[in-house]
């Protein structure tokens, strides 16, 4: 799956990095605490968060993914946006609810990674 | 020692906003000098969170970083107002941190846990009131 197959699944804005949507994807993980996803995540490529401020972005970067998706409609900044083109990363926002834009990603193949 | 190339930062206790900026500029750095992504990823990650510890807790600090080919040092130095229990502090879930904090994404007990998980060697000085130092080593496999 591409960043590109995600953006269309959930019906996402792309807000940007559109030029990097065709990468490819293998897992994903979802979480509004960055220290979970600090603890937690390995090799996942995509975020799901509900949450905006800079260190999502910041947090998505230590870990090498490529792309975030803000849930429940949520926007970033443009400081944000700016913090995300220059790290390369990719952002886009759902209307979708957290459990909604999982579940969907899920139903398309999409998995959580080593740990299940 | 031949071959060791040391990096200064401060570390500013203010702006939460800028909070990881060292870390990924020590991380733009190793990756420059083509260390292994493994230990790339253990040292952004341990720093991260040490970082944002600085912030949160202790107002700011400075971070010292020692780059040899077989390891990276980390020392973390703060002069905020210090661990009262180290070990405590050291138990995944454990936290002091204000609800604030939480809703920024932290805050959930897991900075100094996951500092441990991600590094070689980790050890903690602090004295309440005075301040904390921590020092981490990632060794180059």
């Amino acid at each position: 799956m591409t960043i590109h197959d995600v953006k269309e699944i959930l019906n996402c804005e792309i807000l940007c990095g559109e030029d990097d949507c065709d990468q490819e994807i293998q897992t994903a993980c979802g979480s509004d605490m960055m220290s979970d996803v600090l603890a937690f995540v390995k090799d996942q490529s995509i975020l799901l968060t509900g949450l905006v401020n800079p260190q999502v972005i910041r947090t998505a970067d230590m870990m090498d993914m490529l792309c975030v998706i803000f849930v429940r409609g949520k926007t970033p900044d443009e400081d944000m946006i700016n913090l995300a083109r220059q790290r390369g990363i990719v952002l886009m926002n759902t209307q979708l609810r957290m459990f909604s834009a999982c579940g969907k990603l899920w139903e398309n193949g999409l998995r959580g990674g080593p740990r299940e | 020692m031949e071959n060791t190339m040391k990096l200064h930062y401060e570390v500013d206790g203010d702006d939460f906003t800028r909070a990881g900026e060292a870390s990924a500029n020590v991380k733009k750095t190793l990756r420059k000098l083509g260390v292994a992504p493994e230990a790339i990823r253990k040292v952004a990650i341990a720093l991260y969170e040490g970082e944002i510890n600085m912030v949160i807790h202790a107002e700011g600090g400075y971070i010292d970083i020692e780059i040899t080919p077989n390891k990276i040092t980390m020392a973390l130095c703060d002069k905020g107002k210090g661990i009262e229990n180290v070990e405590q502090a050291m138990q995944e879930g454990y936290s002091t941190a204000p609800d604030e904090v939480r809703s920024l994404g932290f805050g959930a007990g897991m900075g100094l846990p996951n500092m441990k998980k991600y590094t070689d060697e980790m050890s903690v000085e602090s004295t309440v009131g005075v301040g904390t130092n921590v020092y981490m080593t990632v060794f180059i496999q």
